[in-house]
Order: structure tokens, then sequence, then C-alpha cells
């Protein structure tokens, strides 16, 4: 089964490198930065594509500095159809 | 149903709570203050009550509660924050009223103050944060802080003989007939952090029907004063603190009769 599809947002200025939300990600999505943020701490980073959105690290975070995406599938919206087609034809539609 | 015909979208799962104050919390790094501190704040504003909920703020860490929790707030002298508490609960009885302190605030020098709050059944909660020790003073030792541990005035660790063994006041209020709910919990790890959430949720639904005081211990950590890197101290913490002090509902309503 394929897994969900999340995706991270941390505030690095507000980040106090704790890292317990390192800690805490099943993922192992979550690394320490090389260098310093304004603080003066090496803030968390996020350095793979395999977050699933449980939102781990952010209920862990005693800074509130994390926000978590989650991504779902909704169905398409029908938007046109198109009937008695003889010839080719080119469908746009703008985002 | 192929995945082509499905749009991709994403939403957010999680963010800062709005009733969190948008400002830095002066805690120490991994400090479990700031993820109490946040509960509260996302109960308060999944319940919407920011316009009607008075906090009571204590002597230690935490004294700064009311510059991070964007409700009113009054602040208490040392231990004093239930009795500050029943004083405004009792004059805004319609308003939502919760004290939160330390294990130095609540359970030292307002023991006296903690036990006859929960004994006239005060509709208020009580949110107490247990470290173990005094964190703002320099880790002086608490009534809390557990045989054996080190602390700046137990070097050599708490010795019961001499200094007596470390006080469950969250299961001796449970014994008082005004409490109405009882629990301890903690935030040092995810589904402790949910648990604690729906533990303070319930606390306000409560007060809400008038039913006495309810009273939510959140065993926490100090990784400054216990000298740990945080993810230590949560490791410690886990070892350590929860075979003492056993996570759990300890009075629960009897939801029945309620
Ligand atoms: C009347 C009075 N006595 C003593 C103090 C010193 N003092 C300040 S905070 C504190 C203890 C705080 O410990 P705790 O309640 O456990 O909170 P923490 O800092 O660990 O969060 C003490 C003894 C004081 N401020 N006022
Ligand atoms: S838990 Fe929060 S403050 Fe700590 S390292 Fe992670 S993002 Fe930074
Ligand atoms: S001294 Fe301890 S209790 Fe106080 S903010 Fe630092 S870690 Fe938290």
């Amino acid at each position: 089964m394929a897994k969900a599809k999340g995706d991270i947002s941390i505030n690095i200025e507000k980040c106090k490198g704790c890292e317990i939300c390192m800690d805490a990600c099943p993922e192992d999505v979550i690394a320490m930065s090389k260098e310093v943020n304004q603080k003066g701490y090496l803030y968390a980073v996020k350095i793979t594509d395999t977050c699933t959105g449980c939102t781990n690290c952010a209920l862990v975070c005693p800074d509130a500095v994390i926000t978590v995406f989650r991504e779902t599938k909704q169905k398409k919206e029908q938007i046109a159809t198109i009937t008695n087609v003889t010839g080719n034809i080119t469908v746009t539609v703008d985002k | 149903m192929s995945i082509d015909t499905l749009d991709r979208i994403e939403t957010k799962v999680f963010e800062r709570p709005t009733s969190l104050i948008d400002t830095e919390m002066h805690y120490c790094p991994g400090c479990g203050h700031g993820t109490a501190h946040r509960l509260i704040a996302e109960v308060i504003d999944e319940m919407g009550i920011v316009e009607e909920t008075i906090g009571v703020a204590p002597v230690g860490c935490s004294v700064f509660a009311y510059n991070y929790i964007g409700v009113d707030f009054s602040e208490a002298a040392h231990g004093r924050a239930s009795a500050v508490a029943t004083g405004i609960k009792r004059v805004l009885p319609e308003k939502y009223v919760f004290s939160y302190q330390g294990d130095g605030d609540l359970a030292a020098i307002g023991t006296g103050e903690t036990i006859h709050t929960c004994n006239r059944g005060e509709n208020i909660l009580i949110i107490f944060i247990n470290n173990g020790i005094y964190g703002m003073t320099g880790g002086q030792m608490a009534p809390t802080t557990l045989p054996n541990m080190k602390s700046t005035t137990s070097p050599f660790g708490r010795d019961t003989k001499s200094m007596g063994y470390p006080l469950k006041i969250t299961e001796l209020v449970a014994q008082l007939p005004g409490t109405y709910y009882v629990t301890r919990q903690s935030v040092h790890k995810p589904l402790n952090v949910r648990r604690t959430k729906k533990a303070i949720q319930k606390g306000f639904e409560y007060q809400k029907l008038n039913k006495g005081t309810s009273f939510i211990e959140i065993v926490s950590n100090c990784p400054s004063n216990w000298k740990m890197t945080p993810v230590e101290s949560n490791k410690w913490l886990d070892e350590n603190m929860l075979p003492y002090y056993p996570l759990g509902d300890i009075k629960v309503p009897n939801e029945k009769e309620a």
C-alpha cells in the first residue's frame, strides 16, 4: 500500500535545536543543520521526502515551530463534456 | 477509481494555535512547559473560549505564562495560584478559570492552598507541571524529587531517611470529595501529548458543567537542571519518573451519574 504523502515546514529562526522532533519522527525525515540560526542553535531541517504527515514532530515540539501538511486525493471536478468529435481538437484549461 | 481522475490537494493538518501568542518563549530548549502551553492554547482555540478564559500564572519558570497564552491572566504570589483562581471564579463564575503551576509552587509552598482549593471543590482547572525540581531557581530539591535523585540541595541524591519521600500530591487530592476529575499525563511522546490535550479539554468541559475541581498533573522534564540533553531527559523521565508517577486517570467521573 502506498504511504500517505506529507510535508513539514519548520520556522528555523525560532527553532531551539532540542532534537525532540528528530527523535519522534518515525520516518527519519528530520536532521539538524550544520549552521546555526540567529539564536545560535543548530536547527531542524527536512532531509527526505518520506514524510507521511503523521504530525508526531509537531506534537512534541515545545516551541510550536513545525507546520504539517498532508496530501489527500479528491475526485476531479468535471469542467466540460465534449461530444460529436469529428476532427482533432485541443482543450486547454486555465488554472 | 483510477488515480488520474483524482486531484491531489495539500491540507494543513497541524499548525501553531492562534491563541498561543506569536512570540518566542523563554524556556530552555526541549522544556515541556512549551508543549503544555501549546496544548492549553489548542484546546482554548478548539472550544472557542479565548474571550471567556482566565489563567493564573505561578512563580517558577512558567511565571511568564501570561506572555504566551493569549487569554486574560493574573499572576499569583508563589504557591497561591489556586487561591487566586478561586477568587476569580467566584466573582466571575461564567468564565473558564485555570491555574498553571510547577511542583515547587503547587506542592511545596502552595500545599495548603492546593489542598483546600481541592477540598472546597472549587470549580476550576488546575494544571500541575511536575518536573521533580525547582527549575527557575537553579535545580533545588522539590517535594517531588525522586529518591536518590541529585539536585543542587541534595548533591548526593535525595536520602529519604533525612529528606522524606517524594510527595504524590495528585493521589492525595484525588482522595478529597471536592475533586471531580484527577489525572496524570505527560508530554514527552506524541501519544502522551494527544492524551494530555484530551485531558485538558475534559477539564474545561467539566468546569462548564460546574462539577468541581479538575486536577491534571503533567509529568515533565527539566533538561537544564537535570543536566541532560532534551532527548536524554525525556528518556530519563520515561525510565525514572513514570515508575514512581504512573500515568493515567486517578479519579474519573461516573459519567452515568453526571
Ligand atoms: C515567597 C517566595 N519564596 C521563594 C521564592 C523562590 N522561588 C522562585 S521559583 C521557585 C520554585 C519553582 O519551582 P517549580 O514550581 O517546580 O517550577 P519550575 O521552575 O520547575 O517550572 C522558588 C522556590 C519566591 N519567588 N517567592
Ligand atoms: S522540536 Fe521544535 S524546537 Fe526542537 S529541534 Fe525540533 S523544530 Fe526545533
Ligand atoms: S530551567 Fe527547567 S523548567 Fe525551567 S525553562 Fe529550563 S528546562 Fe524548563
